[in-house]
């Protein structure tokens, strides 16, 4: 009979949920620790994690945490289907199976001495917040933070008490747009695009950071490039189906890429070729 | 202190325009100023200025019977209000509302219009400068209709 190393990759580590908070009305941040005790395998700011809801199915959810806490791994989950429904609807308590960390991470150690531009929109705030964490984590370390989020509605914005909080920091700007605004909302309206008029950008020192919707994500790349950025400088994190995580199954494979394995974040040189592809 | 040539020259939307043109552009400019809540113009009223928003936030409005108004835009510090004066019939599509205090430069779309009619020059560079903010819009619009952070975004 053959026998399942430890570190088997495809084997799940049993985690027990600490913690559940509901951000938006179907939004949900689960805080999972492992239910032996011991620490989770640490992680990079962009690599996410498969989620075993057992009985159900597995999900490939970015970690959404703080690096600097790997005791505890955090994930932020927008319930659209039958897997992400029945994982956001688990109690503190329940156990959930955990493979990972997995895939490539932001590029935090090379953005070091510059400026970091975070631009994010609806869910995909999710997998930078682990880089606003090590940027102020490591204030000195970083030149300035700009952070650009847009979502759809007011009550669709994640995190809306640490976004408060982060303005608050030195030399960083926070700027939050939505869609679809009330008329009590007192803040932008707009795409997340139309912010950058608004921001202060040195372009020239920058490195830039996107996440989002893929459309979204095109906009965004060339105003940033509009603004001065230079290709090399803008990072993406991609999305697609995510199966094994290991490159073994070809489910999330982009091109000649796959995402699991050789992202999800991608240098924008990169993925430029394959975002202006039809239906790919 | 500042002089309205000087707020215009340093401004964006008048970037490389002739100190010729701009002069002439000041002759047809106000500062003005709107509390909060207040409506500075609505849909169907006649449009005869533009604003050069300097501090502040303006939503753009529009209404649905039976409905709360909707806001489409928020425009705010450096942005350009309006460009209903340009083309006939002159008439607001929209309502505009000062969502905090705000400070801005009118400028006479009547008088404008004359001094474009007199001097083409001057007109063909007010055109360009309104065609990139009609662009801009017009692709923010296109990308808000796309609904991306929907169900399948």
């Amino acid at each position: 009979m053959a026998t399942v190393a430890a570190n088997d990759p495809m084997l799940p580590q049993p985690h027990r949920v600490r913690q559940v908070v509901k951000e938006t009305p179907d939004t949900f941040t689960l805080t999972l620790e492992p239910s032996d005790g011991a620490g989770s395998s640490p992680f990079r700011p962009g690599q996410f994690s498969m989620l075993w809801v057992f009985g159900v199915g597995e999900l490939p959810i970015s970690i959404s945490g703080h690096p600097a806490e790997p005791d505890r791994l955090v994930y932020t989950v927008r319930s659209v289907g039958s897997a992400t429904h029945a994982f956001v609807g688990h109690e503190a308590g329940d156990s959930v199976g955990v493979r990972g960390p997995f895939g490539t991470g932001w590029p935090v150690e090379a953005a070091r001495g510059r400026d970091v531009i975070i631009v994010a929109g609806g869910i995909g705030l999710a997998p930078l917040r682990p880089v606003i964490y090590e940027v102020l984590h490591n204030r000195n370390d970083y030149g300035r933070l700009v952070v650009l989020y847009g979502a759809r509605s007011p009550r669709d914005l994640l995190y809306r008490k640490e976004l408060a909080a982060w303005a608050r920091q030195r030399d960083t700007q926070v700027l939050v747009t939505v869609d679809y605004g009330g008329l009590s909302w007192r803040g932008h309206v707009g795409v997340v695009t139309t912010l950058f008029k608004y921001a202060r950008l040195h372009p020239a020192r920058s490195v830039a950071m996107v996440c989002g919707p893929e459309i979204m994500m095109r906009f965004v790349t060339r105003e940033l490039e509009t603004h001065g950025l230079a290709r090399a400088d803008i990072y993406l994190s991609m999305e697609r189906n995510m199966k094994c995580a290991v490159g073994f199954c070809g489910h999330c494979q982009y091109g000649p890429h796959f995402i699991c394995k050789d992202g999800p974040v991608f240098p924008y040189e990169q993925m430029r070729p394959l975002l202006e592809k039809y239906e790919l | 202190m500042e002089t309205l040539e000087h707020i215009l020259a340093e401004h964006p939307f008048f970037t490389g325009l002739e100190s010729y043109y701009t002069s002439l552009l000041v002759g047809c400019a106000a500062n003005v100023r709107f509390n909060a809540g207040t409506y500075i113009f609505k849909e169907g009223e006649e449009a005869n200025e533009f604003y050069v928003i300097r501090a502040g936030k303006v939503a753009l409005e529009i209404f649905a019977p039976q409905r709360k108004p909707i806001i489409l835009a928020t425009l705010g510090e450096g942005e350009i209000l309006g460009w209903s004066w340009l083309l006939p019939p002159y008439q607001w599509k929209f309502h505009a509302r000062a969502v905090e205090d705000t400070r801005a430069l009118a400028l006479d779309g009547k008088c404008l219009r004359e001094k474009c009619e007199q001097n083409h020059d001057l007109g063909y560079e007010v055109l360009k400068r309104f065609c990139q903010i009609v662009e801009h819009r017009l692709e923010a619009t296109r990308l808000q209709l796309l609904d991306v952070y929907g169900s399948r975004g």
